[in-house]
């Protein structure tokens, strides 16, 4: 038995579930990890991530002095660089003067359209704030975004366009208030545990049905009253034949229609054709099963949605989100505690970064840049002369690495971000890494993105660090530092004070002409002061300090130091007034399965990985999992010749990649999946980089793709054992 | 409304709501029941009989943790009888299982004057560390039975049921089905019932590997490189 020299609460920095951990150290070293029992979060559970996923902080791989690279790297030729041999040791100073130096050299150049900025959904809220804040307030841009765009930027928007507010509705612990959920999009068992844990006990412990739609026979269909296996990409038809199904059977609550929504005689217009039997003939999905989901749904007291990215990540993505809210509308279930529209955020602070403006079109608080008072605000509160902001938006995530050449983007800034992992088509996501000025990285590891940089600045992971994490059920919590920062490295936030103020230097003494105040302010001695600058100005945060969520967080918004925060969410309107109902037509997957590429490919993640694996793969949880499986339907693997575990090629009109086969039912005939965490069989090699035009989102979840039987030979690791008995 | 009732704990009068056990309704009160296999995560079961009380009208002693308080019951949780139970519990604890990362179960002894020597020549229920998967360890010498693992494994908490009783009578033990190993099995490595076991036979491997004399340096090394064996025919 060890005894701890103490024990530190924090935050997971896993999943946008955020539950409680604490953390047993010795000597400097996380050896335990338990949670408290009376946590409202996670009650005392965790996850193989949670519990056992630390170890990564002290990975031998993991670097901790500022690094930059021994040969100049030039637009166009860029080259990836794992290995320490190929980069020097630097200090702080003359790491982050060269950081300066460059930045500030491209923009005098080519101005604020040149430059750009990936912030973190893993960082904490000040990390993020402090960074959207270093490029909008000096560089004069919003070419400022983070990979909420690749995963509920089609969530975020619908909700945006029909209530007003982007954020889950109510919060995960209240499943078990629900007599009847729809899970849809969501392996929540191996992304948000806990979540599926909550789900599993109202089912069986209060009674609650569950109707799952996936494309999968993922594990919560053990617990379902009804699984709705649709083709990927059919959401929108299978949703709105049940919205027929609830208007044909008038099960519409029409109190609420009528009191709090608009557009729904339009909306009717347009819902004539989306029959089950439509929906049915598109989806695969029994007429009869979408009938009595309809039902079950609508008549229920209380019913909630949750859903992940299955619904975002289409062409189409904002439209499947916007065919899920039209029955929270039709039925009333939404504005009460144990219903709503809950779109469950995947990043332990993708829901922070997202509220501290960490996104091209808004500032912290969701205020958009493009409307003047704003603009205003927050100029006030950088000290930056009127009119010195940029009211332009800025571009998205794929957007900047698409606008990586000349005369577009030449720089970019990434903090902890993996996009040579996250990137949809990731061979061309490569030619424009390669075609990038001046590169930095601000990370823990080396990663397949950050091998590409100029500068490496090494940063802290969560157990060295203080800040807030927001998590998915807008739950505002405290991360506290366990021990003190490894070898050189710095939390993010005090790498980039210091950075901040070297660039103001450089940008040169108050200039009469153009205006620029003396300093934007970067001096803060604790992360709190940043998040209070951010309060300030952002509304639902305006009641949040550190020592009013030391024990268990408060969820915004919470508009007054007195105030005890909102767990649910539209009890009397909306934001924008009225819910809109909005004209949805079906439009396919941009890529559907033909003679040459007869499957349609799904992409998700595993219960063992972290998204791009910086963290995941360096840990023992790498050896629970080594290697990435293409998921086969039986049918299909005896057609092609596949046995479980033969090696196999995937491939797309973009790429192909080599894993082995798993063999299983858990996947439905005609599709495959395969996880997205393995760089050396990555998924997003063989994905497709069309476009949701409104969301930018780019179409993971479905592509056209061939498998091949492959030799051994052809695998990256044939040495890896992958011996697991769970689902 | 919950109904009131009335009953009375070591000679004192106590109200309280129908529906709550003794246990609960004594530790209100500022009473002590000593509990071993209880928590108040995992459902209670009264397996190690240590909260058991003496219930008047009742021919042996009651479980605190599962029965009801009732009205009028007249309970005594500190008598001879009580104590000598507890002790006896105690005792036959400490002469077949390994106890020495139990800190409350060790305090519970020296309370009751429990003395680990009070059967010589017992038996004692030894096994070799399970150390099957990279998360953590099984020492079921350590072990008493509690039950939390196995009911926070099923429906308690994860409704994964990878772990089970295994064996019947003295040779009963916490196992998975087949004896596989932890991966093999529907176990999805939560840890939580590492999180509730109470008597450190269940542990972190990092923890485990630090008693073992290795260094964090080490720890770290160990798992950055492992060779790996090839795949098992299916």
């Amino acid at each position: 038995m060890i005894k701890p020299d103490h024990i530190t609460t924090t935050t997971c920095p896993y999943c946008g579930v955020g539950c409680a951990l604490q953390l047993h150290v010795k000597d400097d070293f996380i050896f335990k990890v338990t949670s408290p029992f009376d946590s409202p979060v996670n009650h005392g559970n965790l996850c193989v991530k949670g519990r056992f996923g630390y170890d990564f902080v002290y990975h031998p791989k993991r670097v901790t002095t500022p690094l930059i690279r021994k040969v100049k790297q030039e637009a166009g030729g860029r080259t990836q660089a794992f290995d320490l041999s190929e980069w020097r040791e630097a200090t702080w100073d003359e790491a982050l003067d060269y950081v300066a130096d460059r930045l500030v050299e491209i923009y005098k150049r080519d101005g604020s359209d040149a430059m750009a900025v990936y912030c973190c959904a893993k960082a904490t809220n000040e990390d993020n704030y402090l960074l959207q804040k270093m490029y909008r307030a000096l560089f004069r841009t919003n070419n400022v975004d983070h990979c909420t765009r690749l995963c509920h930027a089609g969530s975020v928007v619908a909700l945006q366009q029909a209530v007003g507010s982007s954020a889950m509705s109510n919060t995960a612990s209240q499943v078990i208030m629900n007599d009847v959920f729809i899970v849809t999009g969501s392996n929540t068992s191996e992304n948000h545990p806990i979540i599926s844990l909550q789900m599993k006990e109202a089912v069986e412990k209060h009674g609650a049905k569950m109707i799952v739609v996936d494309p999968r026979r993922i594990d919560l269909v053990d617990f379902a009253e009804l699984w709705l296996p649709l083709k990927p990409g059919t959401n929108v038809p299978v949703f709105t034949a049940m919205a027929y199904v609830i208007v044909e059977e008038n099960l519409v609550n029409h109190d609420f229609i009528d009191d709090r929504t608009e557009g729904y005689t339009e909306f009717l217009a347009t819902l004539e054709k989306f029959t089950p039997e439509y929906a049915e003939e598109l989806s695969g999905v029994p007429a009869g099963d979408i009938r009595k989901a309809a039902r079950l749904y609508a008549k229920a007291k209380n019913a909630a949605i949750y859903w992940g990215m299955g619904i975002s990540q289409l062409s189409h993505g904002t439209a499947s989100a916007l065919a899920l809210i039209h029955l929270a509308f039709l039925t009333g279930h939404i504005g009460r505690d144990g219903t709503g529209l809950n779109p469950l955020r995947g990043q332990n602070n993708v829901q922070g970064a997202s509220d501290m403006g960490a996104m091209p079109f808004h500032y912290p608080g969701y205020m958009r840049v493009d409307n003047e008072a704003n603009a205003a605000k927050w100029e006030k509160t950088w000290n930056i002369e009127p009119g010195g902001l940029s009211r332009k938006l800025g571009l998205t995530t794929t957007e900047i690495l698409g606008h990586a050449h000349e005369g577009g983007i030449r720089s970019l800034y990434i903090m902890g971000e993996n996009p040579m992992m996250s990137e949809p088509n990731l061979n061309v996501t490569r030619q424009h890494m390669e075609q990038l000025e001046f590169l930095v990285s601000q990370d823990i590891f080396i990663n397949e993105s950050g091998a590409y940089a100029d500068v490496f600045l090494p940063a802290t992971p969560f157990a060295e660090k203080d800040g807030t994490f927001s998590n998915t059920d807008r739950r505002v919590q405290r991360v506290r530092a366990a021990h003190p920062p490894r070898g050189q490295s710095r939390p993010d936030w005090q790498i980039l004070c210091d950075l901040a103020k070297r660039i103001e230097s450089r940008l040169g003494p108050f200039d009469h002409t153009q205006g620029r105040l003396a300093t934007a302010k970067w001096d803060y001695s604790n992360p709190e002061e940043i998040l209070r600058e951010m309060a300030s100005v952002n509304e639902d945060y305006a009641g949040i300090t550190y020592e009013r969520i030391d024990k268990v967080g408060l969820i915004y918004p919470v508009p007054d130091m007195n105030h005890p925060g909102t767990p649910t969410l539209f009890t009397e309107s909306f934001p924008r007034g009225r819910g809109k109902f909005h004209v949805l037509d079906y439009v396919p997957v941009r890529e559907e399965p033909d003679d040459e590429y007869p499957f349609i490919l799904t992409t998700g993640r595993l219960l063992e990985h972290w998204h791009g694996g910086t963290m995941t793969r360096n840990s023992a949880l790498n050896e629970i999992y080594p290697e990435a499986r293409v998921e086969i339907h039986p049918a299909d693997a005896e057609i092609h010749g596949i046995r479980n575990g033969d090696p196999v090629k995937v491939q797309s009109r973009r790429g192909e990649v080599v894993m082995r086969a798993t063999v299983t039912e858990k996947t439905t005939v005609g599709v495959i999946f395969v996880p997205w965490h393995f760089a050396e069989a990555a998924a997003n090699l063989l994905t497709n980089d069309a476009l949701d035009p409104q969301a930018k989102i780019p179409e993971f979840k479905a592509c056209a793709v061939q498998v091949f039987p492959a030799r051994e030979s052809d695998l990256a690791n044939p040495e890896a054992v992958l011996e697991r008995g769970r689902y | 409304m919950t109904e009131k009732l009335t009953l009375i704990i070591d000679g004192q009068e106590v109200t309280t709501e129908q529906g709550k056990t003794l246990l609960e309704v004594a530790r209100e009160n500022g009473k002590d029941i000593p509990t071993i296999c209880f928590h108040e995560a995992t459902t209670a079961n009264a397996l190690c009989r240590i909260c058991v009380v003496e219930v008047e009208g009742q021919r042996v002693l009651q479980p605190a943790c599962i029965v009801k308080a009732a009205a009028n019951m007249k309970v005594q949780t500190r008598s001879e009888k009580v104590v000598r139970a507890r002790r006896t519990i105690l005792e036959m604890l400490a002469s077949t299982m390994d106890l020495s990362e139990a800190a409350e179960i060790q305090q519970m002894m020296y309370e009751y004057g429990a003395s680990s020597s009070r059967f010589p020549g017992a038996e004692r229920r030894e096994s070799d560390v399970k150390d099957d998967n990279p998360m953590y360890v099984r020492d079921y010498s350590k072990c008493l039975l509690c039950w939390r693992c196995v009911q926070v494994c099923a429906d308690d908490a994860q409704y994964t049921f990878a772990i089970n009783f295994d064996g019947r009578g003295f040779e009963t033990q916490i196992g998975t089905f087949f004896d596989k190993t932890i991966p093999e099995t529907t176990c999805v490595l939560c840890g939580q019932c590492v999180g509730v076991c109470p008597t450190g036979a269940l542990k972190p491997k990092r923890e485990y590997l630090l008693e073992q004399g290795m260094s964090p340096q080490e720890i770290s090394v160990l798992n950055s490189g492992r060779k790996r064996r090839k795949e098992k025919p299916t």
